[in-house]
């Protein structure tokens, strides 16, 4: 056990997968990095994000493909591969560019083993980096998960911390069917200990990070670190909160969420994605329709607003979630409350 | 009584902890309290635990206040006689606090440096915890199947004041290696015996709960040489049964609802496994190989309901001090075997306490085995 970068974890879990697994294969835009570059040196960048550093060095051409700028060409090559026997990891480096390929993951590896009844496996994993606060402008800063999420034949993961990308990532790869897995980008240089073995984390169980009584929040990827933060900032002030990390939106353990709103009686649902149709709508109709009785206040969600991200860094700031957001809705459903429930 | 006021402190459960939550306090200022009276309720990072009053008097003051997290050794309440004057009370809190302030960072650095080390043993690589030491032979502790070190946190640092402590993952468990051979109690109690001789230890006394008893045994009976003295906590090798079900469910919960279920099991109080334990629990079984192990253990070690090993004339024949602890509603592996041991045992039998009474009955069972060390040794 040492602590390692978000970075370092999903470098890991690539690593140890591909030693374990020799059909396990990565594809994807400058992921050996500087092969063939005017450097000279091989694997010197490891893809723009720097995860796959080192595994083009480890495990050579046939299984680290670097591939031309077409997400059409390798999204649907990652997905005849997965259906023809092998286990590839494709980077789509930002998940923004899912528009030049969407047809290859909506209607073709999402619905592999639906439409041949059940005989096709599609084991791919399509790695991208989502999320605004890096002033990276309309193009590159979207959350685009719940788009996927809409899609029956996909899973989508999104890790809120280094553990959680490691384990997640081992059993995105090990799982049989397609698997967004989607990487905050600004949560790459976040550290902490992460144990040196493989392991995984099960798709489709929340993780609570917090426990109370007063509050249930709900918090997606990166939203989990800050509701954790105005969890503990609340507990001074007397108000306290359970924070449930879904860990998958697909699927989504709908039974942990429960669970905690019945024992709180108030639903905070803290996501970045654009506000409609978004993983705040379907958590809130989820307990409105189900745990309605155990309501002692109206659900809050605390979201951005329906525009592009902002490039301009004080307009980004004002359009993400924030802490200091998140603790004026607690406190806003706090004093609320419409009702006593027995 | 006390005349003079006694300063509580955050307790350290375990090694690692550095600061605790004062969950709740269970008794209010002003209140009568007996020594071993629990005043209030202390969490960390891995477990709630009662904090036992360290002797009879009446609660002052409540300093911490219920859910503040503090440093251990940090002041949190003050215990006096009734008739000590608050201006008594008030003089102590400001000269504690006074003389406190500047040691705290250096018990966190310590505490840091002293984490648990991988240490080669032949083919495995084991999670050594080590503290303490002094003139007394070396303590092993050996905790039980599907457990690890922390099984002992609240047993090593109070073993630790007079002599060497050793704590350490099982082949299989933890962060030691995956490996555990054939999975016998004989394979563990050989793994153990390398470890002792990795470590440079001819000879300790050895503590073993459930299986790690059963290991204990084993190694008594193939290298008695190593064996001062045994102390054995709900041991497996004594009994004739033990609880299928739960073995099956504590290896293979995939969840932390399942998981948080399996271990309420081990305890009499449910409300000692708190959901970081249960999250610890399942970091340590989800890495890969953790479960095999778990399968190749209970394979080599029962059939279904039955124990396969039956240790009992190991301890007929035992020429060393030999102690055992059971708690009464142990729902794993029965007290009524503890009927069957022979008169030179020493046996402690706990009411309301289940498979865990080192957790359950720390400072007893700390206590009588401390004393039971010093006698071994005069």
């Amino acid at each position: 056990m040492s602590k390692k970068s978000f970075r370092q974890a999903i470098n890991e879990a690539l690593r140890q997968e591909m030693r374990r697994d020799p059909t396990v294969v990565l594809m994807g835009e400058d992921i050996a990095g500087g092969q063939g570059g005017t450097s000279g040196v091989e694997d010197a960048w490891g893809g723009v994000l720097g995860v796959t550093k080192g595994l083009y060095t480890e495990f050579g051409p046939e299984r680290v493909l670097d591939t031309p700028i077409s997400e059409a060409a390798y999204i649907g090559a990652a997905a005849g591969a997965a259906a023809t026997g092998l286990r590839p990891v494709a980077e789509l480096m930002f998940v923004d560019f899912i528009g030049s390929c969407l047809d290859q993951v909506l209607n073709q590896a999402a619905k592999f083993r639906y439409m041949f009844g059940g005989k096709a496996r599609t084991p791919m994993v399509i790695r991208a980096m989502y999320g605004a606060g890096f002033n990276a402008a309309a193009q590159h800063s979207q959350s685009l998960y719940p788009l996927f999420t809409h899609i029956p034949g996909l899973k989508v993961v999104i890790p809120s911390s280094p553990y959680e990308a490691k384990g997640l990532l081992i059993e995105a790869i090990r799982d049989d069917d397609p698997v967004i897995f989607l990487e905050n980008k600004v949560m790459y240089d976040e550290e902490e200990d992460v144990p040196d073995e493989s392991y995984t984390i099960p798709f489709g169980e929340a993780n609570i990070t917090r426990e109370g009584d007063d509050v249930t929040i709900v918090a997606i990827g990166r939203m989990v670190g800050m509701a954790n933060e105005a969890a503990d900032r609340l507990e001074k002030q007397g108000i306290t909160c359970t924070v449930i990390d879904p860990r998958t939106t697909s699927p989504l353990d709908e039974q942990t969420i429960l669970d905690c709103v019945a024992e709180t009686g108030r639903l905070i649902v803290v996501d970045e994605s654009s506000p409609r149709c978004n993983m705040a709508c379907d958590i809130s109709a989820l307990v409105a329709e189900q745990a309605f009785h155990t309501l002692k206040a109206p659900i809050k969600r605390v979201v951005p607003p329906h525009t592009p991200v902002p490039f301009s860094t004080p307009l980004e700031k004002l359009y993400m979630p924030s802490a200091e957001k998140i603790e004026a809705a607690v406190k806003s459903v706090m004093s609320q409350t419409t009702r006593e429930v027995a | 009584m006390s005349k003079t006021p006694i300063a509580l402190t955050m307790p350290k459960f375990g090694l690692a902890m550095t600061e605790g939550k004062l969950a709740s306090w269970t008794v209010q200022v002003g209140q009568a309290v007996k020594q071993g009276d629990e005043l209030a309720d202390i969490e960390t990072s891995k477990i709630t635990s009662g904090y036992e009053s360290p002797a009879a008097g009446t609660l002052r003051k409540q300093i911490g206040q219920a859910g503040e997290t503090l440093p251990v050794g940090a002041l949190i309440g003050v215990l006096a006689d009734a008739d000590v004057s608050d201006a008594d009370i008030e003089a102590f809190i400001t000269q504690f606090q006074a003389e406190q302030a500047p040691q705290e960072g250096a018990d966190e650095a310590s505490a840091r440096a002293s984490g648990p080390q991988t240490v080669q043993v032949g083919d495995y690589s084991l999670n050594v915890q080590e503290s303490g030491s002094g003139t007394g032979l070396p303590v092993l502790l050996i905790h039980g199947f599907g457990g690890d070190l922390s099984n002992w946190q609240l047993t090593q640092e109070p073993l630790a004041a007079h002599r060497r402590v050793i704590s350490f993952d099982l082949p299989g468990h933890g962060a030691s290696s995956k490996s555990v051979q054939d999975g016998s109690l004989t394979a563990l109690a050989a793994s153990v015996a390398e470890l002792l001789k990795t470590l440079d230890i001819p000879k300790a006394h050895i503590v073993g709960h459930s299986l790690g008893g059963g290991v204990a045994l084993s190694l008594l009976r193939d290298q008695p040489e190593k064996v001062a003295s045994l102390t054995l906590i709900a041991p497996a090798g004594v009994g004739k049964t033990v609880n299928a079900d739960f073995l099956s469910g504590f290896a293979e919960a995939d969840r932390n609802r399942a998981m948080q279920t399996e271990l309420e099991k081990l305890v009499h109080n449910k409300a000692l496994i708190g959901r970081k334990m249960v999250d610890a629990v399942m970091r340590a079984r989800r890495l890969d190989g953790a479960r095999d192990a778990l399968r190749t253990i209970t394979a080599a070690c029962f059939e279904q309901d039955k124990q396969k090993d039956a240790l009992l004339p190991v301890l007929e024949n035992a020429k060393v001090p030999v102690q055992v602890f059971w708690g009464q509603e142990d729902a794993i592996l029965s007290v009524e075997a503890a009927s069957s041991l022979p008169d030179h045992v020493a046996t402690h039998l706990y009411p309301d306490v289940g498979h865990l009474p080192q957790m359950e009955k720390a400072t007893e069972v700390n206590k009588l085995i401390e004393s039971f060390l010093e006698k071994a040794e005069a």
